[in-house]
């Protein structure tokens, strides 16, 4: 965890020579990436990204390590500035947006190490995600004065909180600290998380990371419940070779942070291009 | 129940204040209203700082500094007025408080800004700065009193102890509305950007606005208590205000284990420590003081986190007392609702390098061990 903010904190991406005008267009993706590039000093660590994604899909983003996928997700929830190319969420762009703007906007996501807040419980985790809804707007005087409103809202988010957290299984641990649950747990409470923020997008980073066969069943159907029940369209980073051709409609497959191919996720992963780039040779 | 237990502390120090203000009228001495005022500005002060440090989790110390602002500007406002309206009169008191608040505030959002992108220990520099800078504005310029420091209308007589009712008047604001802003989805905000910035960030919170927020409240009743010192003093000096004095608060909020319960408790046990010491001794014993006072934190420090005394803690505390007297069964799963234990905070501030201590709490015991010590041994 340090050493990935050190490494945010310390490379600054170059300066865009010039500003990126925000222009809308018409799409009928619900993500569309146009030339979305990065530059680490001289080093491009992400160019020329076109990714399509349709309403209702779940998309993989696959690559061997260092292919710049983890980059992507940077670039798309605004933790990077894009050096070039510009990405829209159903034709709005969001390029150059702060990343709680880009939340509000409808694109949430998990990371590959689990970022917690793990001195809060539960439901509280998931009660953060839920706060920046319109319908739960209570300003701070509300709260101080403890008017109506204030007590309304909280009701509301918890019993919000409590019926996401029964999806992921997570009810009766909803008064544990996020800290003390199992890691297969954790990484269902951050996608829970995510999704507490209405996302239209979800960006899921290695969410089998780690577990076992059964989980990763469990979690393929949680998924599907997920797109399924909350009309949600998915992208997700994976290395798990069965979890992408059992869950992902299309994929893309990054190398040294160009695409290397991109389509039907069979055919895709039975390119030999992409093989050679796992196996090397 | 979950209510009752919520506002237990305000009731506590409500029904203190009653009873004292009932005595007061009777006639208190001196040296306990003067007691009472210490432990009304220490506990304000004390949770106050632990909104920036125990819910925020920014080391700050300049919370002196904050209090600086309050007295000069409380103190300034109230020598103004009390020439036309009297010292005592409650207008006076009401202005003075309220400026001394918002220009402690106005400071607590300019500090803020570089907490936007300093973290830990270089922004705890810049807290230190801001309260050295504070200081020796505040001793040259002649407006204020300059070296002499500012001679402010003290209440004397029957008048002092209304002093100390303001003062419980502002503990118990302090403490409601700080317990409130940390139960709401504010207080949310600003503890997942404690706990995790990054993604806090990602759930879209606005990490500026609820920062900023952080500072300008604990600046707010910082102030307050500092123009409550300008009332009890009759003449201020701006090198009480050094850094010495944000140490001590901080010391007291670590002691509190910073929590809000156990911030008042220590404010306590701490101001009557000090007292305590200064009164006993004397003469050549006075230099004693300020060592017997860093044994016994370090004691302190030592028994709240030393591991092999946690069965020892772990037996005998408040609440493993509580639960005997009311034959009452720990049961961690039963729990119905964390409402009941929102004030329940474990933080991971690092303190080794402020204190030369060992205070990081150790978060690999299990849930239940780790709420029982944080809620009952303060």
């Amino acid at each position: 965890m340090a050493s990935t903010e050190k490494k945010a904190n310390t490379i600054n991406p170059q300066k865009t020579s010039k500003k990126h005008k925000r222009e809308d267009i018409v799409s009928e993706y619900v993500l569309e990436t146009r030339n979305l590039g990065i530059t680490f000093g001289g080093l491009k660590a992400v160019q020329d990204v076109n990714l399509k994604i349709k309403k209702n899909q779940i998309y993989g983003l696959i690559g061997p390590n260092g292919a710049g996928k983890t980059t992507v997700f940077n670039l798309l929830t605004g933790v990077y500035q894009p050096t070039t190319g510009a990405f829209y969420l159903n034709g709005k762009d969001l390029t150059g947006l702060r990343q709680d703007k880009i939340n509000h906007k409808g694109i949430a996501r998990t990371f590959q190490n689990i970022r917690l807040f793990n001195n809060m419980t539960v439901v509280r985790n998931v009660m953060v995600g839920l706060q920046n809804q319109p319908e739960y707007k209570c300003s701070l005087f509300e709260s101080i004065f403890l008017l109506p409103r204030h007590f309304k809202v909280e009701k509301k988010m918890r019993a919000r909180a409590k019926e996401i957290l029964k999806i992921f299984g997570l009810e009766d641990e909803r008064n544990n600290f996020a800290c003390n649950l199992p890691y297969g747990k954790q990484r269902k409470l951050e996608i829970a998380r995510a999704l507490a923020t209405n996302p239209k997008l979800l960006l899921l980073d290695e969410p089998a990371a780690g577990m076992n066969p059964n989980e990763t069943e469990d979690l393929v159907n949680t998924i599907k419940y997920i797109r399924d029940n909350f009309d949600m369209t998915i992208l997700l980073i994976e290395h798990d070779m069965k979890f992408v051709s059992g869950l992902c409609d299309e994929i893309t497959v990054l190398n040294f942070g160009t695409v290397l191919t991109e389509g039907n996720t069979k055919e895709a992963l039975n390119n030999p291009d992409v093989i050679k780039a796992y196996i090397g040779g | 129940m979950t209510f009752v237990k919520r506002y237990l502390s305000l009731a506590i120090i409500g029904t203190f204040t009653v009873i004292m203000a009932i005595m007061g009228f009777v006639g208190l001495p001196f040296s306990t209203v003067e007691l009472l005022e210490k432990i009304a500005i220490a506990i304000i002060l004390a949770v106050s700082l632990n909104m920036v440090v125990g819910f925020l989790g920014e080391l700050s110390l300049g919370h002196a500094g904050f209090m600086c602002v309050g007295a000069y500007v409380g103190g300034k406002v109230a020598v103004l007025l009390s020439q036309s309206l009297g010292g005592t009169h409650i207008v006076t008191v009401i202005l003075a408080l309220v400026l001394g608040g918002s220009v402690a505030a106005g400071c607590g959002f300019i500090v803020g800004l570089p907490a936007l992108r300093l973290r830990g220990d270089y922004l705890a520099i810049v807290t230190l700065a801001f309260g050295e800078i504070v200081k020796n504005i505040f001793e040259n310029v002649q407006f204020f009193g300059g070296q002499t420091g500012l001679r402010s209308p003290q209440f004397i007589g029957k008048n002092r102890f209304i002093v100390f009712i303001i003062g419980f008047v502002l503990v118990l604001l302090t403490l409601f509305v700080i317990q409130n802003v940390v139960r709401s989805k504010h207080g949310r905000a600003i503890t997942a950007i404690r706990d995790n910035e990054i993604a806090a960030k990602s759930m879209g919170i606005n990490v500026t606005k609820y920062k900023l927020m952080g500072f300008v409240i604990s600046a707010v009743f910082a102030g307050l208590a500092g123009a409550l010192y300008s009332f009890t003093q009759s003449n201020i000096q701006a090198q009480t205000f050094d850094y010495n004095y944000s140490i001590e608060i901080l010391v007291i909020v670590v002691l509190g284990g910073m929590t809000i319960n156990g911030s008042i408790i220590s404010a306590v046990l701490i101001t009557f420590l000090n007292i305590f010491l200064q009164k006993n001794l004397g003469g050549s014993f006075a230099i004693a003081k300020d060592i017997i006072y860093a044994v016994v934190l370090i004691l302190l420090v030592i028994y709240r986190n030393a591991p092999a005394l946690k069965s020892f803690r772990e037996k005998y505390n408040f609440q493993a007392l509580w639960r005997k007297i009311f034959k009452r069964k720990h049961n961690p799963a039963k729990v119905k609702d964390d409402a009941a234990r929102w004030d329940v905070v474990p933080t991971k501030i690092e303190m080794n390098e402020v204190l030369s201590t060992d205070v990081v709490i150790d978060k690999t015991g299990d849930n239940s061990a780790d709420v029982g010590e944080r809620g009952g041994n303060k």
